[in-house]
């Protein structure tokens, strides 16, 4: 490992040319710790595709299809892939605008001896175990939201599009409530990260929109925005990605009904984390295999959605730092 | 944090009229509303978990043993083996995962400095905390279980893989406060690089360390999905956290929320205010640690 030479590391290299053994030994302890990571990585990609193999070959294409039935020894994925896109992507328009609206609130508008408790409150948000909000979801929630699905339901039946995505049937457990319920275990991650970024916008950017005039709101849109698009543009996907993989409140809200592709949001359905969870315990041999898919499908999604957002925001924060 | 402080308003020479003004009172509005909305669930959740939960716990609840079957009303029993899995599984993870985690983040920060290993390992360190903590399960299950069996320690290996990342990130970002001044002074009194860093800038960094840890386990308490496959549900209390199928508070929550019987869902409230009350204690020693230990912050 050579040292960096702006560190203070290499000016104690030369000094005494033979390092104690302890001093390297720690050294080596540390890069085998960091090291851990990458072979983490690594071997949850190797073994789970290992145990996955026997799905793949043998459904092939076929576990791109709409057919999920263990009984049959039919593993077709199509219905579980559309059920994580779909979920995630309703957490993600409630969450982001939320979000984003609390971290324009906390940089921008409050003073900030208020700022401290509204990020507590939000944190708190994150610290409310995920099985917790299934619990609620399942046994509060959905109950209740199911009045609202009804009587929305009975309003746009008719209506072309709005028919197609909110029309009966309507049912508690389902894609909106899971999503919903998503929604709301994202948002702080999406707000703390959004608040980081808007946070880094130049002073000097702020008060030239105020010297020339303008309102609080013609200065986020003029100044803050631009300034931090980037950055939140990779927070909402790396909420995206917490939507995609968040599993024991998907699993107990979303309804848990196989095959569902359909465009009506309120109807009980299943996303990929979700049918893991609730169908492992029983499976064995190429149902078994299909799940571990499952899994390393999941694994292979979130892995692209976080490496594209960590490189966003990287990358913005670098151009910041260098403006 | 530094710039959070809301900008001094411009003297109101004259106050933009009309539209302009009127736009602008509807975004801070709404602005607040979005906060509000937030506001709304967390108050729903924790009134419904406070109010179905109190009335359940009590000292038997908490220390009872064994777990009833699910027919059985609220009152019979109690929920000590998940009490004690909870404990055990989090305790033995976090054992494992904060030393490796706070020596992975002296390796980024300390050795590493700008070379490209350690911006990989950075980079893919954040990249695994976005890891579905579902896959670490399934990631155990395959490549422990399914050799050695059902057991406590696999449950916390796959807590372990999910707080790896987050104590890494914590402490990293902890121990770049440590200013250099402080690491210089120490090798210019001869010491060697591992000593300056355990004795000076170790030390040094403590505070967020640990505050950034308890959060790590606070996060890990509350995961099931992880442990769904590793430790599977078990009705009597397991001490042995090497070998055998164990329970834990999240996992009796998660079956008890699809049972149809009252005392199954009383005890699954009961089970959830527990649980809470674990993550809120550490993470307000969190809060506390930061409060009065942190010597160097943002």
């Amino acid at each position: 490992m050579k040292a960096d030479p702006a560190s203070p590391a290499g000016s104690a290299d030369t000094l005494s040319q033979q390092r104690p053994l302890g001093d390297r030994g720690f050294q080596l302890l540390a890069l085998a710790s960091g090291l851990l990571v990458l072979v983490i990585l690594v071997l949850i990609a190797v073994t789970t595709s290992q145990q996955a193999a026997s799905w793949f070959s043998t459904e092939g294409l076929k576990i791109f299809t709409n057919n999920w039935d263990p009984a049959t020894n039919h593993f077709g994925a199509l219905s579980f892939i559309y059920g994580t896109a779909l979920t995630a992507l309703i957490a993600v328009i409630i969450a982001v605008p939320v979000s984003v609206g609390i971290a324009l609130l906390l940089t921008q508008v409050v003073p900030y001896r208020w700022s401290r408790p509204i990020v507590y409150v939000v944190d708190l948000l994150a610290v409310v175990p995920s099985v917790v909000w299934g619990l609620w979801g399942i046994l509060v929630f959905a109950p209740w939201i199911q009045h609202i699905y009804a009587s929305i339901a009975s309003g746009v039946g008719g209506i072309p599009v709005l028919g197609a995505l909110f029309g009966p049937p309507t049912s508690g457990p389902s894609f909106f409530t899971a999503g919903i319920i998503l929604a709301f275990m994202i948002t702080p991650i999406v707000t703390s990260l959004s608040r980081e970024v808007i946070a880094t916008v130049p002073q000097i950017d702020k008060e030239g929109a105020y010297a020339l005039g303008a309102t609080r709101w013609e200065m986020i849109t003029g100044a803050v925005w631009p300034h931090s698009q980037g950055g939140v543009v990779g927070a909402v996907l790396l909420g995206l990605g917490r939507a995609m993989g968040e599993t024991i409140a998907a699993a107990l809200v979303i309804g848990s009904a196989s095959n569902v592709i359909t465009t009506h949001l309120f109807v009980p359905g299943y996303n990929m984390p979700a049918v893991i969870a609730n169908q492992f315990g029983e499976a064995s041999g190429v149902f078994r295999s299909a799940l571990m898919g499952l899994g390393v499908l999941l694994f292979v999604f979130t892995i692209i959605i976080n490496v594209l957002a960590r490189g966003i925001v990287e990358r913005s924060a670098r151009r910041k730092r260098g403006a | 944090m530094t710039a959070v402080a809301a900008p001094q308003q411009a003297p109101d020479l004259r106050e933009p009229k009309g539209w302009r003004r009127s736009k602008n009172r509807i975004m801070t509005v709404l602005m607040v509303i979005a906060f509000v909305l937030t506001i709304i669930p967390l108050g729903f959740v924790l009134f419904t978990v406070i109010a179905k939960g109190a009335s359940i716990i009590s000292w038997q609840f908490l220390t009872g043993s064994p777990i009833p079957p699910n027919v059985l009303p609220a009152g019979i029993g109690g929920m000590w083996p998940a009490v004690l899995g909870t404990l055990l599984i989090t305790g033995l993870a976090t054992l494992m995962t904060v030393p490796l985690g706070i020596l992975g983040a002296i390796y980024l920060n300390e050795y590493g400095g700008r070379n490209w290993l350690a911006a990989l390992i950075g980079f893919m360190s954040d990249v695994m905390t976005g890891v579905p903590s579902i896959v670490m399960g399934l990631f155990i299950f395959s490549i422990w279980v399914l050799h050695f069996g059902y057991s406590g320690l696999a449950g916390a290996f796959a807590l372990g893989c999910l707080m790896l990342p987050v104590v890494i990130r914590s402490s990293y970002e902890m121990l770049r406060l440590v200013p250099d001044p402080l690491r210089e002074a120490s090798y210019a009194l001869g010491a060697t690089k591992s000593r300056v860093t355990l004795t000076v800038v170790l030390p040094a960094a403590l505070g967020g360390i640990v505050s950034g840890a308890l959060l790590a386990i606070a996060r890990a308490a509350g995961e099931t999905a992880p442990l769904l496959f590793t430790i599977l549900t078990v009705t009597q209390a397991n001490p042995n956290v090497f070998s055998g199928p164990n329970t834990s508070l999240p996992s009796q929550i998660f079956s008890n929320a699809t049972q149809p019987y009252t005392g199954a869902q009383d005890r699954g409230w009961g089970a959830a205010l527990t649980l809470i009350a674990i993550c809120f204690i550490l993470m307000i020693a969190a809060r506390i640690v930061t409060a009065r230990f942190t010597r160097y912050s943002r």
